[in-house]
């Protein structure tokens, strides 16, 4: 059995009165990039949201570390657990390197706001976002691509071992998702668990090595990708007909959907 | 720029620090100008001879109870204005956020009049303006209130109630007699004419108890800037730091209209001119607060002595300078 540090037990999702979810249960495995996906409105980012404690659960509870989530302080579980949220705001007039050392929020106190753990952090996480030339830029003149990238900046800096991003390729060109994609990949790799929201089937296939494929407030299938995802499971999910064949780069599912003519064609 | 110190380090920036030394140069020069000039001009000497208890008897008459208070009363209240617009503005993401125009100065205004109707003393109507601030504020804050405060909503649910209490106050106005309605109608336009001690210290008192509380807010309150998942993924407790910056502000704003009337446009400007002044991100409480003092003070000088032997109120002024200078950065912005 996997061991897993992030988890959730019986949960029930609402936002206000409209129930979202029920009784679900996801364990995280450590270490893993594990990729929620599903159609639109299924709950999916409700449970990401769930998991990093920006939504108090109606009923069950998520646990960090084996304590319930909203039983420790929130800047000692902002040290173990970082969230990329959908959209942030940018402050009027921020540096790039100003932005990012915000991350650094939970390790600071009144009086020791700036350390050198600090300052290394953020040069680090800098670093591998290659942001790092752009430090005395004002956020507001990046573009898309940069500006995503200076907010994952700011979640690395935070030192997390787990870390959860929900759509990190909103908004982004398709060469832009692959960059933040394969930066995700790059820090997964360096031993960070991650769990993302992702809306496109193919790129979660290709870089999940965990996929929780949610379907109307329900995990319907949890696995790795290769051993999940079947035409059968699209169908059910996504109601639509396909084929899946290996990805020619890296031998992961690749939806490819029927196309209507040649289907009312004759076979 | 850090300034280490053992396991300490508080991170400073320069230029902050410069408009912080400059501001408060200004101030103190035109407190000094304040208090030596006027009908009756004072040598600098003259004043500080005063100020420590040498003075002559009319000096020190002049100086302590009729110049000193109505300076200080000034420094204070604007002081008190700037960093409560400040939070509002930094809480509201938005700098039509500051508390003249989500209701809060509307309300201390109902109070103010409802106390002037009543027939009451000075202190009863600073006593009425700060309980309507308050009572506004809370209707706002509970209307507003949906398992957590957005700023838009706060802002919303703000400039209706605005709406609704000018109403209100225009109705009282015109039921009042004719004396009260001269009474209310000269401390709606906020005034430092007449202002004593006992203005000031209540305001020195709210100073010193909530600038502590809002100081330590600042770096939470600038995260929460970047909206509320970002803060509370970072570790702010997002409706604690909320609730502990919407009291400050209220009752700062509250004890400033309760001392020297609803002057208009400090909370709204003094921010605003800080930000720009100190290039820094977010919400700057010091130079706000520097800033809400030089402009009240200054203003107050000048509403002495620009129609001299006439004197105006100090309100008609602070949204005259302090407009035109807001308006001035802004076009220096663009380019």
């Amino acid at each position: 059995m996997t061991v897993s540090r992030l988890s959730a037990g019986d949960l029930t999702l609402a936002y206000d009165q409209r129930v979202v979810a029920t009784g679900l249960d996801v364990a995280i495995p450590d270490r893993s990039f594990t990729v929620i996906v599903g159609p639109n409105a299924c709950g999916k980012s409700t449970l990401l949201r769930a998991l990093a404690r920006m939504l108090k659960p109606r009923t069950g509870a998520v646990h960090l570390d084996g304590s319930v989530i909203t039983s420790l302080p929130s800047k000692e579980v902002a040290r173990r657990l970082g969230l990329l949220p959908q959209s942030s705001i940018v402050p009027d007039g921020i540096t790039v390197a100003d932005l990012v050392a915000r991350g650094r929020y939970p390790h600071q106190r009144l009086m020791r706001q700036w350390s050198r753990a600090d300052e290394a952090a953020v040069a680090e996480a800098m670093r591998s976002t290659d942001v790092a030339d752009l430090a005395d830029r004002l956020v507001d003149e990046l573009s898309g691509g940069q500006r995503q990238r200076v907010w994952l900046a700011m979640a690395l800096a935070q030192e997390t071992p787990i870390l959860l991003l929900d759509e990190p390729t909103t908004f982004l060109d398709i060469a832009h998702q692959i960059e933040v994609l394969d930066l995700c990949a790059d820090l997964h790799e360096a031993g960070r668990t991650l769990v993302a929201v992702l809306h496109d089937l193919n790129q979660a296939c290709r870089y999940a090595t965990h996929l929780v494929v949610m379907k109307a407030g329900e995990v319907v299938a949890e696995g790795e990708p290769g051993a999940v995802v079947t035409p059968e499971l699209v169908g059910h999910v996504f109601g639509l007909r396909c084929e899946i064949i290996e990805d020619p780069q890296t031998g992961t599912p690749l939806i490819v959907p029927e196309a209507r003519r040649r289907a009312s064609a004759p076979a | 720029m850090t300034v280490r110190l053992g396991p300490w380090s508080v991170r400073l920036a320069p230029r902050a620090l410069l408009v912080c030394a400059a501001l408060a140069l200004a101030g103190c020069t035109v407190a000094v100008a304040a208090v030596a000039t006027g009908e009756y001009t004072l040598p600098v000497r003259d004043v500080l001879a005063a100020l420590t208890g040498d003075g002559t008897p009319a000096a020190d008459l002049v100086v302590s109870r009729l110049r000193a208070p109505r300076v200080v009363t000034g420094l204070l209240v604007g002081a008190a204005f700037g960093v409560s617009g400040a939070i509002f503005q930094s809480l509201t993401r938005n700098p039509l956020g500051s508390p003249d125009f989500i209701g809060f100065t509307a309300g201390a205004s109902t109070g103010g009049i409802l106390a002037v109707v009543a027939g009451g003393s000075a202190m009863t109507i600073a006593g009425g303006a700060l309980a309507g601030c308050v009572t506004t504020a809370a209707l706002v804050y509970a209307l507003a209130f949906r398992g957590g405060v957005a700023g838009h909503r706060l802002v919303l649910v703000g400039i209706g109630v605005n709406a609704l209490l000018l109403a209100v106050n225009s109705y009282l106005l015109t039921r009042a007699n004719i004396n009260d309605a001269a009474t209310a109608g000269a401390w709606l336009t906020g005034s430092l004419s007449g202002r004593g001690w006992d203005h000031a210290v209540p305001v020195a008192v709210a100073l010193a108890v909530l600038l502590p509380v809002a100081a330590v807010a600042a770096r939470p309150l600038r995260m929460i800037e970047m909206g509320d998942d970002a803060a509370r993924a970072a570790g702010v407790r997002v409706e604690a730091v909320r609730a502990a910056a919407v009291a400050a502000g209220v009752l700062l704003s509250g004890t400033a209209t309760a001392a020297a009337g609803p002057v208009v446009f400090v909370a709204l400007a003094a921010p605003q001119v800080a930000r720009r002044l100190t290039r820094s991100p977010g919400v700057t409480l010091g130079a706000s607060a520097l800033v809400g003092a030089v402009l009240l003070t200054g203003a107050d000088l000048a509403a002495q002595r620009l129609l001299a032997p006439t004197q105006l109120p100090v309100g008609v002024l602070t949204a005259g300078i302090g407009g035109a200078y807001l308006a001035l950065l802004l076009r220096k912005e663009r380019h």
